[in-house]
């Protein structure tokens, strides 16, 4: 398994993949959490869908982590990506086969590939969570905001807490993007379909089908990130999520494992 | 241990009622290079893919040094192959992608250079697979198959793309691995290439093995002709009733008469020819090359 460790993470840090995915992490966690503090005052809210985040709320001991957290579904739909277009390139490049000639244990190559990918998913939010807690810091004053709470015992949990529960959602989105592209075997259609129907198509049917967004896996996914809402468990987003994704999982793995590589 | 680096019996492979291949049965002894013909579509590529474990046969057995095809962890790390066509990543470089199949299989990284140095692409191995020619891809393919220093090495039409010069290098390569006890098994549609190099054959037909033995063995069951030309053109007649009346089969093709004969009647043909007054300018016995007695056991 290790070998298929280093073999993909000598593809994932190429310079073009590695550098333009770490700088989208570092606009999307900077321009989030930037303008959670920028537009504080502003009527049209400052946090996810017009939703209005005082002073008050951020200089609680989470409020350093407010927009670590607020970034969570779109550094999940990165991840979405680039687990989709790591596993479904070995298709479309006919690379597959050298994989397998190499490594005859399909099992391996998946778990291997899987793991490489949370490494760099880890990263990726190791540096989001950098660039959002010091864009924190840099704008807290601007916006009134103390921190004294941010720099206690509790504050220090709170970091702890959101970069785990952030890490279980973009984890969560990733391998959502793993199996579409391991069941669609190309890039292009796996991302495609994976990021409308999480930023389109999920919204919609919430919009259309009262009470469907409990049962929606991205919107489970996404709730992980911040902790729990008041439609949604925390404990529901992670096991019934999880559940979706396991179920999921098991299926395209023995996809994996079963089908003839015949291209 | 069996002797026979890869051997297959009654291997079938069904794709919904379409045999891709039905019920092969050949070897390929140790150490000697094999080629594997038959026209597109003859199932050569489908026994290839259930040889290195990517397809599961529907029918059938085989063994690849000595392990059953049904645990390919077993032979793999001894086997390097290259399977239609080099396949990697366009946006690795050349060294860089066989960074990935070396890490993978675990073998030292420090074999890539000189393998990139051994197929002509020691000077080219920074630059990105995309921007190689189809010739520099196929020589990646030849060295990514050498990575493992394999006791089997299977190439599938490895001179595809290269130039006369990359051919002749590819043949060299099979000799030297060859010579060093490497067992080839490849396929081309470059026959007179494997003619020169492929002392067995497995020859495949619309998924059935019509031949598997001594290449040797094949073109001396093939029956050699008498190209004979006469000085002068009218004298064709005559040389024509000649051979028929010797029993012979004879053609007249392009101003030569083509006698199906055994090359040791030149001879008395050329006898009988002086006293019936014609003279020869030229008889030349030909033996069939693999080309044509592929097109003519294939009917292709």
């Amino acid at each position: 398994m290790i070998h298929v460790i280093i073999a993909e993470s000598r593809k994932l840090r190429r310079p073009t993949l590695l550098f333009s995915t770490m700088a989208i992490t570092v606009v999307l966690s900077g321009l989030f959490t930037s303008l959670l503090f920028l537009l504080i005052n502003s009527k049209d809210g400052n946090g996810k869908r017009g939703q209005m985040i005082s002073p008050a709320s951020l200089s609680l001991p989470n409020g350093v982590v407010t927009g670590f957290t607020s970034t969570a579904t779109l550094l999940g739909i990165v991840a979405l990506c680039i687990f989709a277009a790591q596993t479904a390139q070995e298709y479309t490049f006919g690379t597959l086969r050298n994989l397998l000639v190499r490594q005859p244990s399909r099992m391996k190559i998946l778990g291997g590939k899987y793991i490489s990918m949370i490494i760099f998913a880890i990263v990726m939010d190791v540096l989001s969570l950098i660039i959002s807690v010091i864009a924190s810091y840099a704008l807290a004053g601007h916006a009134h905001v103390t921190t004294v709470l941010w720099n206690s015992g509790a504050g220090y949990r709170e970091i702890g807490h959101a970069f785990l529960n952030v890490l279980i959602t973009t984890l969560g989105f990733g391998t959502l993007g793993m199996i579409l592209g391991l069941a669609l075997r190309s890039p292009i259609s796996s991302i495609a379909i994976g990021v409308i129907w999480v930023l389109i198509v999920e919204n919609l049917l919430a919009l259309a089908v009262k009470k469907s967004g409990p049962w929606l896996p991205g919107y489970l996914i996404s709730n992980v990130a911040e902790g729990g809402s008041v439609d949604i468990s925390y404990q529901r987003g992670l096991f019934l999520g999880g559940a979706y994704l396991l179920v999921g999982g098991a299926i395209v793995s023995y996809l994996f494992k079963k089908r003839d590589v015949s291209n | 241990m069996n002797s026979a680096a890869i051997s297959v019996s009654d291997l079938t492979k069904v794709y919904g009622e379409r045999p891709a291949l039905s019920h092969a049965n050949f070897e390929v002894p140790m150490g000697t290079v094999c080629g594997f013909v038959g026209p597109n579509g003859s199932g050569k590529t489908t026994t290839i893919r259930m040889l290195l474990g990517l397809i599961a046969p529907t029918g059938g057995t085989g063994s690849v040094l000595g392990h059953n095809i049904s645990h390919p962890e077993k032979y793999l790390p001894q086997v390097g192959a290259m399977i239609e066509g080099p396949a990697f990543y366009p946006a690795l470089s050349g060294r860089e992608n066989l960074n990935v199949l070396a890490s993978l299989g675990g073998f030292p990284t420090s074999r890539v250079q000189g393998l990139l140095d051994q197929v002509g692409l020691g000077d080219r191995g920074s630059g990105k697979f995309k921007t190689y020619s189809l010739g520099m891809k196929q020589r990646l393919g030849i060295a990514a198959a050498l990575l493992p220093q394999p006791k089997l090495l299977v190439l599938d039409e490895p001179t595809n793309g290269l130039d006369p010069s990359g051919i002749q290098e590819v043949r060299n390569l099979i000799k030297d691995l060859a010579s060093d006890g490497t067992t080839v098994f490849v396929s081309s549609h470059l026959l007179s290439e494997l003619e020169m190099i492929s002392e067995y054959l497995v020859m495949l037909r619309l998924g059935k093995v019509i031949f598997s033995g001594r290449t040797q063995d094949l073109l001396a069951a093939q029956q050699p002709i008498l190209v004979a030309k006469p000085e002068y053109e009218f004298d064709l007649g005559k040389l024509f009733e000649i051979a028929k009346s010797s029993g012979h089969t004879v053609t007249l093709v392009d101003g030569q008469l083509h006698i199906v004969s055994d090359p040791n009647w030149a001879p008395a043909l050329n006898r009988l020819a002086f006293e019936a007054g014609v003279t020869l300018a030229s008889l030349t016995p030909v033996f069939p090359t693999l080309e044509e007695t592929f097109f003519e056991m294939t009917g292709e």
